[in-house]
């Protein structure tokens, strides 16, 4: 094709290529990097995260123990009230596959109580006769599924007349693996919406704070100083103590949470001030400035999304204090109040050395503490590698 | 130095004021106040309170008073060494505490001492062994000191205690010492007593610190001037000993910033469970009965123990390192 030029002095044809571009026409990727090249943020996120083992199977842990919460009831054999008076103090009873050698599945064995006239403790010993198997998607202890629709299908339950308690019952008989379950739905929760709560007021805080700087940062400085350098618990006790005792167990519930979250804002305000002061002086914010952007929508369209990623793996990590701090709390007696059953709460069981000595499987709720608290700590780990895909 | 120093100490002054007026507002956020509480208490049990000593009790402590006046004199009184009135004990404060105060600073910079002996051998042993089976092994036991509470660490010994044992565990020292002055016979018992506790409220913090510790130390160990010092034919231990380890110092001493809040707030908890002669187990009744004059000096003195501490390894830090002393600003 050749275009003839005009004569000197003449205008210059104007000429638009109506062909399709193709940036990589030059320098043609293959298949594999541009799957890489041309990848999303999140897909790169995901990759990395993807990488680290331990924080991909915690993910996978949290996200399976928050889904058995959303159907407790039905996981759970026995009712969270659910009074055995038959079976006070009951240690747990193993799950066996056979009886005299031959397989019956999955069976307990039934129970026999003696009193202990020199000890007055209630003694339990298998009878080897009384073969009880379990049930599997039976009709057990009925109950109103989400408070809403009766229901009473359990995913195990024990034999007709039977009883099945496999990890042993508390004071009033009632089956500590079904309080467990029921516990989770409190112990998992509380961190969630505490950590709402200190997330908002960490973004807003920090971020007027690193915004405008000056006076108002120097206030908001001393604050955080000031709380983070008092004692936690004492505190939280503190707050939790003045809830009047009038209140209904469910207020007392969301009052914990705004407790906790309240006092923990702090760490996260830092970090949203920091990244702040430094990206405020960006171009991009002093155009948005120019066009007449407000600046809670400065900080709330252009800053703040740019290091939401890490905001969210940082605030991973504050989840495990939280749900500590109300089982803590819960323990003492100064968090939630039953007929609210928490870890914490079946953790109020096992306080004096008595109970621990004769009947230790009350210690058994601390566990999923234990276990949840370490994959929260994983996947915050693993969250905060990946926030930074490029790195 | 002098100049840092007292900079330093002006610098807490409004710190420990807006902790007391973050305190006296807990204090005053129950509805009604104790007197209220224990008049209807006698009522409920059928007797008559005596009202003419509760009225000059209410005019002693100025609850006739607006909020601010009665701050002030709070405020003013402990200045002066009158932290209030336990209403609970119909004792002053200062009475009803005892050495419990005393026992608790001793409970915590114990566990500090033990803290530092530990993490720092171990902290040093992961960072110059990287990935080793060492280092996992260790890594792996700090998180899960980290994810063990304190109160379940408690839990646990206690019931391995009774098991291996047959004796429980728990307070700070043989009953009999319990109201006697200090002897040295009590000083022992204390002392035998002591190590339960500190391994309890200990674990967390040293966990974290080892875990810090070791982050610091790789990142100085990867420095230029490291690789030019074994180039020249340094010694590797000397070449970690005389300049890696002198700056992560300085973090390791800084850091008792972060820790010891966690520390105290681990304290408390623990000497709930273990029934420590600490002040734990009184602020957690005092908080029960609203007995809020009791509560808030304790919580009051529990800051001042961490802004204290904060503002020792301060001081010492700005010793250890004349940058931050010719400087005379923040350590952060």
């Amino acid at each position: 094709m050749t275009v003839s030029l005009p004569p000197s002095g003449a205008p210059l044809n104007h000429y638009v290529s109506t062909a399709p571009f193709d940036p990589h026409s030059v320098e043609a990727m293959t298949a594999g990097q541009a799957k890489i090249f041309q990848a999303s943020q999140l897909r790169l996120m995901w990759w990395k995260f993807k990488k680290h083992r331990v924080a991909l199977a915690s993910g996978i842990f949290l996200l399976v123990l928050y889904m058995m919460i959303v159907i407790a009831e039905f996981l759970a054999p026995y009712n969270l009230h659910t009074r055995n008076m038959d079976f006070i103090h009951a240690p747990p009873q193993r799950v066996r596959l056979f009886h005299e050698g031959q397989l019956v599945g999955p069976f307990v064995y039934g129970r026999t109580m003696t009193l202990d006239m020199d000890t007055l403790r209630r003694v339990y010993a298998d009878d080897k006769t009384n073969v009880q198997r379990l049930r599997f998607f039976c009709s057990g202890d009925p109950y109103k599924f989400w408070g809403i629709w009766e229901a009473s299908t359990h995913l195990v339950c024990p034999a007709k007349d039977g009883e099945f308690f496999a990890l042993g019952t508390d004071r009033l008989g009632r089956d500590v693996l079904s309080r467990i379950i029921y516990g989770a739905r409190i112990s998992l929760t509380i961190g969630l919406i505490g950590i709402a709560v200190s997330f908002t007021l960490g973004i807003v805080i920090g971020g007027i704070a690193g915004y405008h700087g000056g006076v108002i940062d120097l206030v908001v400085q001393r604050i955080i100083e000031v709380l983070q350098s008092i004692p936690s618990i004492p505190l939280w006790m503190a707050l939790a103590a003045i809830m009047p005792v009038s209140w209904s167990p469910i207020l007392v519930y969301l009052g914990i949470t705004v407790i906790l979250g309240l006092l923990d804002w702090t760490g996260l305000a830092r970090a949203v001030r920091s990244k702040l002061l430094a990206l405020r002086e960006e171009d991009y914010v002093l155009a948005a400035q120019l066009m007449g952007a407000k600046s809670s929508r400065i900080i709330g369209r252009h800053l703040v999304p740019g290091f939401m990623s890490h905001l969210i793996a940082s605030a991973t990590i504050t989840i495990p204090g939280m749900i500590l701090g109300e089982t803590a709390l819960s323990f003492l007696g100064l968090g939630l109040r039953p007929p609210i059953t928490s870890w914490g709460i079946l953790l109020t069981e096992a306080r004096s050395v008595s109970v621990i000595a004769f009947y230790p499987w009350l210690l058994y709720p601390m566990i999923p503490v234990i276990l949840v608290i370490l994959a929260f700590n994983f996947l915050g780990d693993g969250l905060r590698d990946a926030a930074d895909p490029y790195k | 130095m002098l100049r840092y120093i007292l900079w330093r100490i002006a610098v807490m002054v409004p710190t420990l004021l807006l902790i007391s007026m973050l305190v006296f507002t807990i204090i005053e956020l129950p509805p009604g106040d104790y007197f209220e509480s224990y008049i209807s208490e006698l009522r409920a049990m059928g007797e008559a309170a005596d009202m003419e000593e509760i009225e000059a009790l209410r005019e002693r402590y100025g609850f006739d008073q607006p909020a601010p006046i009665r701050y002030i004199q709070w405020v003013g009184g402990m200045l002066q060494g009158d932290f209030g009135y336990s209403f609970e004990y119909q004792l002053p404060v200062s009475e009803v505490v005892g050495d419990r105060m005393w026992l608790t600073v001793l409970v915590s910079f114990v566990t500090i001492l033990v803290t530092w002996i530990i993490a720092f051998p171990i902290g040093i042993y992961s960072a110059t062994h990287q990935y080793s089976w060492g280092d996992y092994g260790l890594t792996f036991l700090g998180l899960l000191g980290l994810a063990v509470p304190n109160f379940i660490l408690a839990l646990i010994l206690m019931y391995f205690a009774n098991i291996w044992f047959g004796t429980s565990i728990g307070h700070l020292m043989d009953q009999k010492y319990l109201n006697e002055p200090m002897s040295w016979d009590k000083a022992k018992s204390i002392l035998e007593h002591l190590w339960i506790p500190v391994i309890i409220i200990g674990t967390a913090g040293t966990a974290g610190m080892v875990r810090r510790l070791r982050a610091n130390l790789l990142d100085e160990l990867q420095k230029q001037y490291v690789v030019t010092a074994r180039a020249k034919g340094m010694s590797p231990f000397r070449a970690l000993v005389k300049y890696p380890l002198r700056m992560s110092l300085n973090f390791f001493i800084s850091d008792i910033g972060s820790i010891l809040p966690q520390i105290i707030s681990g304290a408390e908890i623990t000497a709930i469970v273990l029934s420590l002669e600490t002040t734990g187990p009184m602020l957690i009744k005092a908080l029960q009965s609203q007995d809020m004059y009791l509560a808030g000096s304790f919580l009051m003195f529990l800051a001042f123990l961490t802004v204290i501490g904060v503002l020792v390894s301060d001081i010492a830090l700005a010793l250890l390192d004349p940058r931050i002393r010719l400087q005379g600003g923040s350590t952060k």
